[in-house]
């Protein structure tokens, strides 16, 4: 692993890509004067599977609000390549599951689809679809306060799902899971990146988390959050838990972690958190 | 474990007596305070007799159970006209409260505007009110209704606007991200995410609303055609009728239960499958 471009070539498929979204000098300062973002320029291509990679406060989590328009920059600006994307083709998770409590598991996927008027009956193969895709067949009339914390994350990304996004944003969807849960569930989400060919933009603190999923991670550094280095992960997909224990794995995991450490270190050596 | 032919399971003596206290409590629940209420009537029946208590300071509670049978004709018609406004205001706290905190929710320069005004309804005491809405007011039924009302509207709003204001900010952006109209956030959203501050203001504001159309009703009492419980215990007060007075007030008791009861069952039902406050405590 090394500089994007660097020796070893991609072998993922974010080589001859092309751009989906470019992020030109995208800062962004709070009202309280607390500058998150300083000057990110970022080019994110179609069918990257990219982590955005940091600690506490590089300002990782408002990078991805800024791109899914949730929030809007103070400064520099997003260029979305090929045609402009609306809404639909975004989709979001959340760090929690994010459900509507009241609501049965079929109806917080058909949610997205119901916003947009289309009826329960002409919504339903899409959302079953999806829910068997994320191995909930069989739930879709529970409702979320029965499930485990693993299955609200499966049907917080089948709703994100649900619309086809060309786009899928995640906001350190699988902190709060047991470790074990955690593993299934980036298995589960790269067989899905593999089969739909979104483009994947993940936000996470978990060095071993980002390696086992990229096929590319921006490390960030805080005050002020800026990208700290853009690096390509060398391992072919699929990746399956042989990958996890492989010594390639381990190499890359390691590099990422001193990466990391030096982005830590270059704002002060303030930084700590992290897995 | 095995020698599972019989159903127990073999059981430590902490299980055991922790077993034995569970069956103990569940059936004391419902007998103790059954046997306190019938010691209490009985106690009640005895003091009479003892000191040779009249019938019109204090009556024998068979003597108020016979009255309730004798009277039943007059008591119930009251009981009837009683029941109509409260449900009545009820019904229009539920409107008007709802309705309001919706508008509420639309835009906080609404809500900071009009609270103060909701709050002052609230903190007056609706007998220092009254005199006015009976100049103001012609129909005696309304005169009824709007006191009532004013008793039992606000803690629907105050709850619903409560409920409206914390929906999960990250549901908020959900619907964003989709495009949800401000119509589809309120409908989808808010008003399902309210729904449990709304049922716990709609369980204080039936006991409210009952509380409203008694106290109004004895307010407005001096101008005669109203014919409520109220009316009714007034007027057997005047007439030292002490067991129509009791019976009329026992009626009023168990009206009030109830009320409660029934919104109780009615937010349950509604709440039972995801809201943490109907949910059974397991293990």
């Amino acid at each position: 692993m090394a500089q994007a471009g660097a020796e070893g070539g991609l072998q993922g498929r974010t080589g001859e890509a092309p751009a989906l979204l470019a992020l030109h000098g995208v800062g962004k300062t709070f009202s309280n004067g607390v500058a998150a973002l300083d000057a990110v320029d970022l080019t994110i291509n179609e069918g990257d599977f990219l982590s955005l990679l940091g600690p506490s406060g590089c300002g990782k989590s408002t990078a991805l609000r800024i791109i899914a328009g949730l929030s809007t920059p103070t400064s520099g600006g997003l260029d979305w390549r090929g045609g402009g994307l609306d809404r639909s083709g975004i989709g979001f998770v959340f760090q929690e599951p994010t459900l509507l409590p009241w609501a049965s598991v079929f109806d917080n996927v058909w949610l997205p689809l119901r916003l947009r008027g289309v009826s329960k009956a002409k919504a339903a193969p899409a959302v079953m679809e999806m829910l068997a895709r994320v191995h909930l067949d069989g739930f879709a009339q529970a409702v979320p306060r029965e499930l485990s914390g693993g299955m609200k994350m499966r049907v917080s990304i089948a709703r994100a799902m649900v619309t086809k996004p060309r786009v899928l944003l995640m906001d350190e969807p699988f902190a709060a899971l047991d470790e074990i849960t955690r593993f299934k569930l980036n298995n589960d989400l790269l067989e899905l990146w593999q089969d739909e060919r979104f483009t994947a933009i993940f936000v996470t603190h978990s060095v071993f988390e980002s390696v086992f999923l990229s096929s590319r991670i921006v490390v960030m550094a805080a005050r002020p959050g800026r990208v700290f280095r853009d690096m390509s992960v060398d391992a072919p997909y699929p990746r399956d838990e042989a990958f996890r224990t492989s010594p390639t794995y381990a190499a890359l995991c390691r590099e990422a972690s001193d990466v990391l450490s030096a982005a830590m270190n270059a704002n002060g050596g303030s930084g700590h958190d992290g897995h | 474990m095995t020698g599972t032919e019989s159903r127990a399971v073999r059981l430590d003596a902490e299980e055991a007596r922790r077993l034995r206290q569970q069956r103990v409590e569940s059936v004391g629940r419902w007998l103790l305070p059954l046997l306190i209420m019938v010691a209490a009537i009985w106690l009640w029946d005895r003091i009479c007799v003892w000191n040779e208590i009249p019938k019109y300071i204090l009556p024998r509670p068979l003597e108020v159970l016979q009255t309730l049978h004798d009277d039943a004709g007059l008591l119930f018609t009251s009981l009837l006209f009683t029941l109509k406004i409260t449900f009545l205001s009820l019904l229009l706290a539920v409107v008007g409260g709802v309705g309001l905190s919706v508008l509420f929710a639309q835009s906080k320069w609404v809500e900071m505007s009009f609270f103060p005004f909701a709050i002052v309804l609230q903190v007056t005491p609706i007998v220092a009110i009254f005199p006015l809405i009976n100049i103001y007011v012609n129909n005696q039924t309304a005169k009824l209704l709007l006191c009532a009302w004013i008793v039992a509207f606000f803690p629907i709003l105050s709850n619903t606007t409560l409920g409206l204001n914390s929906v999960d900010r990250n549901l908020r952006d959900l619907f964003r991200l989709n495009g949800a109209s401000r119509w589809q956030e309120l409908w989808h959203l808010r008003l399902p995410a309210a729904m449990p501050y709304f049922l716990g203001g709609l369980k204080i504001a039936g006991g409210l609303s009952l509380i409203g159309a008694v106290v109004a009703e004895f307010v407005a009492g001096a101008s005669g055609q109203a014919s409520g419980l109220a009316s009714r215990i007034i007027e057997a007060g005047y007439r030292l009728n002490a067991p129509r007075l009791f019976a009329a007030l026992i009626l009023i008791s168990l009206t009030g239960i109830v009320i409660f009861l029934v919104l109780s069952l009615i937010s349950h039902l509604i709440l039972r499958r995801w809201h943490e406050s109907a949910l059974k405590q397991e293990g």
